[in-house]
């Protein structure tokens, strides 16, 4: 696997390989990279931000209360595309609880 | 016309104009915040993304998430906040001519005043760019506005040219909002985006980025039917027989920011060509005394927590100022920028006691450098760095008392 290191600005690029059951790691600079690397690799994960809809008409923005696998996201964001939240919910709320299993919230991050 | 006295008036509402409101507060000023929308926050309520608050309060938050955190602290101090008013002009007797749905046409007299507007994107019209005007054109920000705040997506087939941080973000934004986003253009053969941002926001969903490229015509009427795209040369000007043709019917600009400072127009603000904000102290004060100025509309940040922090330093001199303890007979020393340097910030500072903080900004990607700071030849500070980049803003703190005459930070590589 190729990809950048976003540890710092220095940008390295990195490539990730599995060599007899050993994650290796090439082209970082740091200690940094080589974890990064190797954990892009092994278990990508992403916190996600999308927007749910308000029984009243509008919108509300919402946020994972933690990361989910990067192969999950769409499946995770057009689930949440589906709640209507009622009209009356506040920053912090929780709409939604444990997300297909993965553990994760989801939770009122805004609202006009 | 009513008229109504504050010790401090402070221009804007969004982050820096919180935390400019907070700090002038606890040092003992009256305070009011005048703020055109309908609410507190500024850019940060259409922000929806993570990233703000790291350096801050110490846990990544969402943009709504940051701006409420300083509303609510807003909302429990003595702050008068004036919403839906517009600011039409300021006196150089520190008078702000205000539109107000409660007070109709008002007048506050203040003892200081900060400036805390904000920025604003450059548009087409800013780029000169080339072909009909087409429906279809949006700047990132707008678009994230419509998207985020009304909940409408502003198209299906999407190009974006520019690579800052908004780009970027809108670029993740639309995609995962069923939006096919089939091209990002960059001028520069670098992103002035963060690393984190072209990682997962474009690689993560397989949106090309090239760079050294930039759009050159819009076709269509009356909506945007496609764009013609060509590779620049070093000159930074396309090559035109190279030109090829996408079909979309959106393209979204994310060009630049600039300050906000026209309410600026009839004072005479010493201004940064530069920064396109104000030339400021270490207090943040500009060259007219008792008017401060911080956050975007002073240089655009790439941290909303660095904001906060800026915002928080001119609040509470310009509480200090409208309390006359100000310090008289100010002797400074100038701060500029050299060799790679492209700003840094304050531009100047006054001799004395304690430690100040310098901003500043690099013109170029690059790496293995050493940033010195000098004062009448003596160097005062030296740091290397692996890299250093225009998207990421650097600082460093020098002790006042080692100025003893103007300050040059530049590089050395």
């Amino acid at each position: 696997m190729n990809t950048i290191c976003i540890m710092c600005p220095m940008g390295c690029p990195l490539t990730v390989e599995e060599v007899g059951g050993e994650i290796k790691v090439s082209g970082n600079t740091c200690k940094r990279g080589e974890t990064y690397g190797r954990d892009e690799f092994s278990h990508p994960k992403r916190a996600i931000t999308t927007l749910v809809k308000l029984s009243g008409g509008g919108v509300a923005s919402v946020k994972t209360s933690g990361s989910v696998p990067k192969e999950k996201i769409f499946d995770v964001i057009h689930f949440i595309g589906t709640i209507v939240a009622p009209d009356d919910v506040k920053i912090g709320d929780t709409v939604s609880q444990n997300v297909f299993g993965l553990g994760v919230d989801v939770v009122i991050t805004g609202r006009k | 016309m009513r008229t109504m006295q504050f010790d401090v008036a402070i221009i804007g509402g969004g982050p820096a104009g919180m935390a400019a409101a907070l700090s002038a507060r606890k040092a003992g000023a009256s305070v009011v915040i005048l703020e055109r929308d309908v609410r507190l926050g500024g850019i940060l309520n259409q922000c929806i993304h993570q990233g703000f608050g790291l350096h801050y309060f110490g846990e990544e938050m969402t943009g709504p998430e940051y701006a409420d955190r300083f509303r609510k602290m807003v909302e429990a101090e003595d702050i008068t906040v004036l919403l839906e008013s517009m600011v039409l002009s300021l006196g150089k007797d520190k008078s702000v001519t205000v539109l107000s749905p409660t007070y109709g046409l008002c007048k506050i007299q203040a003892r200081a005043i900060v400036l805390a507007m904000g920025c604003r994107e450059r548009t087409a019209g800013a780029i000169a760019l080339a072909g009909s005007r087409p429906a279809g054109i949006y700047t990132a920000g707008m678009a994230q506005k419509i998207c985020n705040i009304d909940g409408y997506l502003v198209g299906k087939e999407v190009v974006i040219l520019g690579s800052g941080d908004i780009g970027l973000i809108m670029a993740r934004r639309m995609t995962t909002e069923g939006a096919k986003v089939k091209l990002v253009l960059e001028l520069m053969p670098y992103s002035s985006g963060l690393k984190r941002n072209i990682v997962q926001c474009l690689d993560d969903y397989g949106i090309p980025i090239k760079y050294s490229h930039t759009v050159t015509r819009v076709e269509g009427s009356p909506a945007l039917s496609g764009i013609y795209y060509a590779p620049v040369g070093a000159d930074r000007k396309p090559v035109l027989e190279k030109e090829e043709f996408v079909p979309c019917d959106t393209l979204l600009l994310s060009v630049g920011l600039i300050p906000e400072n026209d309410l600026l127009s009839g004072l005479d603000v010493e201004m940064s060509r530069i920064t396109q904000g104000a030339v400021v102290d270490e207090n943040r004060m500009t060259s007219i005394n008792g008017v401060f100025s911080c956050g975007n509309v002073l240089h655009v940040h790439d941290l909303v927590d660095n904001v906060s922090e800026e915002a928080e330093i001119a609040g509470k001199a310009a509480a200090e100022y409208a309390r006359n303890i100000t310090r008289t007979n100010v002797e400074y020393v100038s701060v500029s920028a050299t060799d790679g340097v492209r700003y840094a910030l304050p531009q100047r500072v006054s001799k004395g006691e304690g430690k100040v903080r310098v901003f500043f900004r690099v013109g170029d990607v690059y790496k293995n450098c050493k940033l010195v700071a000098e004062c009448g030849g003596k160097q005062v500070f030296s740091k290397k760095f692996m890299v250093l980049a225009p998207g990421e803003m650097g600082s460093f703190e020098i002790d006042r008392s080692a100025l003893d005459g103007d300050m040059v930070v530049r590089l050395e590589r």
